[in-house]
């Protein structure tokens, strides 16, 4: 079953088109990485995914359920309010700069959602909370305050927050930019322990390497448009196209 | 000035205490509530509102509350006065004895509070447009309302930013009741200044000034003490 499905999406900020045309199926249990020069829209379609964006024109569905579609008018309209709450809890997100509750323990930031969204009770909660910092190696930081970590500790909670809510599929977008490059080794093998456990994810990252690893999926994006959609193989060693391989160039010397 | 006089002095500005210590709490209780109402105004996205909210928090701020004072305790009389005022009115208006307690202080206590406000809802306007747009975009991943996140996420990281800048004006304020001596409201300002002219001595004032220096250092170390409180996260 296709978890995710973008069909000819588009979205401009005022005269700026940044989303051209966008089709693509993400299946359940699939790792598909979007890269892309910088500009090339890669954020801005995780974000209408995600409703921080309105997008112009095209259809999103997530997990069978319809979040943009087309009305018998044939205008371009979101979901009921309803509709699109139940999708948000089913798809998780990782932000670049992590935006932990800095006035919360790592073990209240994780519980935050659980208990004040789905009204699970706090042992429950928390129980979960614990089976997921352990997971991330940090059982030890549960009641600790997001200043006190470093910056590989504060993205591996965040991604333990976003777990937290048991979500279909996760997105991240540039999991790693923000940190030293000494601490991205260290969220690059979690999420390759979720990849190893069937999670769906689509990842945005400048880690070509990783991605070629991880990824069941490459899109190459620019210009606003999917240049690519293949195996890592496909597009990272076989790719007929100039801007691709261009593009690869730039990140190999 | 013997210690015999200077103790009674100091016993009737302790007695003035009460009025000074009544503008300074009833300022704080309705300027608080009223400062995060105008904020809100001033951040309302349909620009009238948001312009007139701007013009009354500019003309507070821009011209003395002592001036304030006076405009609205002398208003009444002239507001009586004006012509073709209905009949209900009037003599409601009429039967306020402008030289009664009540109606200074309330008088006094209207300007604070339209003055304060105006203070107020500026440091809670810059504490909440200070929040970073990714605490609200965290929270809507999660799946949480706009009320929740405002009050879990939001408010109380506003409230830790806004202590020092508030501290600061909640010390001010309690300096600025002396103001209300400017409408012969009693308290311990005007008290001082009789005290002086019954003793013909400056002690009464020294006295009135060690009050008012011992009010502003207990709240100085309550909101130090408050600060540090907050201070378990960064
Ligand atoms: N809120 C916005 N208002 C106006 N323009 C925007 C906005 N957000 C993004 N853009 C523009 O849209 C284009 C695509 O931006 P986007 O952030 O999606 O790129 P990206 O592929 O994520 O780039 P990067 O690799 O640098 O993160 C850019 O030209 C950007 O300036
Ligand atoms: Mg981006």
């Amino acid at each position: 079953m296709a978890i995710l499905e973008v069909t000819n999406l588009s979205k401009s900020f005022g005269e700026l088109g940044v989303l051209k045309d966008i089709s693509f199926t993400v299946e359940q249990g699939e790792v598909v990485s979007i890269i892309g020069p910088s500009g090339s829209g890669k954020s801005t379609l995780l974000r209408c995914i995600n409703q921080f964006e309105k997008a112009d024109d095209g259809r999103i569905s997530i997990c069978g359920l319809d979040m943009l579609v087309k009305d018998k008018n044939g205008r371009t309209v979101y979901a009921p309010k309803k509709v699109l709450q139940e999708i948000r809890l089913k798809i998780g997100l990782v932000f670049q700069s992590f935006n932990l509750f800095p006035h919360m323990t790592v073990l209240q930031n994780i519980i935050e959602a659980p208990v004040h969204v789905l009204k699970q009770d706090k042992s429950q909660a928390t129980e979960k909370a614990v089976e997921l910092l352990a997971k991330m190696g940090l059982s030890d930081k549960a009641k600790e305050y997001p200043c006190n970590l470093s910056g590989g500790q504060q993205q591996r909670v965040s991604i333990a927050r976003a777990l937290a809510l048991n979500p279909d599929v996760l997105f991240f977008d540039e999991p790693t930019s923000a940190l030293d490059p000494e601490l991205t080794g260290e969220i690059l093998k979690v999420i390759k322990e979720l990849a190893a456990e069937k999670m769906t994810m689509v990842i945005v990252t400048h880690e070509m390497q990783f991605a070629k690893e991880i990824s069941d999926r490459v899109i190459f994006m620019d210009g606003g448009y999917i240049i690519e959609n293949g195996t890592p193989d496909e597009v990272f060693e076989n790719s007929e196209n100039e801007r691709t391989k261009q593009f690869l160039e730039r990140y190999h010397s | 000035m013997n210690g015999e006089s200077i103790l009674k002095v100091t016993g009737i500005l302790l007695e003035y205490l009460i009025p000074t210590l009544k503008i300074f709490g009833f300022t704080l209780l309705f300027s608080i509530p009223l400062g995060m109402v105008v904020a809100c105004l001033k951040m309302c996205k349909i620009k009238p509102i948001s312009w007139l909210t701007n013009i009354y928090i500019l003309v507070m701020r821009g011209t003395p509350l002592m001036l304030q004072v006076i405009v609205v305790y002398y208003a009444l009389p002239y507001i009586r006065m004006m012509e073709g005022l209905p009949d209900f009115l009037k003599n409601m208006l009429s039967g306020i004895d402008v030289a009664s307690d009540d109606f200074m202080f309330g008088a006094v206590l209207t300007a604070f509070v339209l003055n304060y406000a105006a203070y107020f809802a500026e440091i809670f306007r810059g504490g909440i447009e200070a929040m970073p747009k990714g605490q609200y975009e965290a929270a809507a991943a999660l799946g949480m309302t706009k009320p929740q996140t405002f009050f879990r996420i939001i408010l109380p990281q506003v409230i830790k930013k806004i202590v020092p800048a508030s501290s600061n004006e909640v010390i001010t304020l309690v300096k600025d009741t002396s103001l209300a001596n400017v409408v012969a409201y009693a308290e311990i300002t005007l008290k001082a200044k009789q005290q002086m002219m019954n003793y013909s001595s400056l002690i009464p004032l020294f006295i009135a000034g060690v009050f008012y220096f011992a009010m502003a250092m207990i709240l100085t170390f309550l909101f130090s003490f408050i600060e540090k409180k907050l201070n378990y996260y960064r």
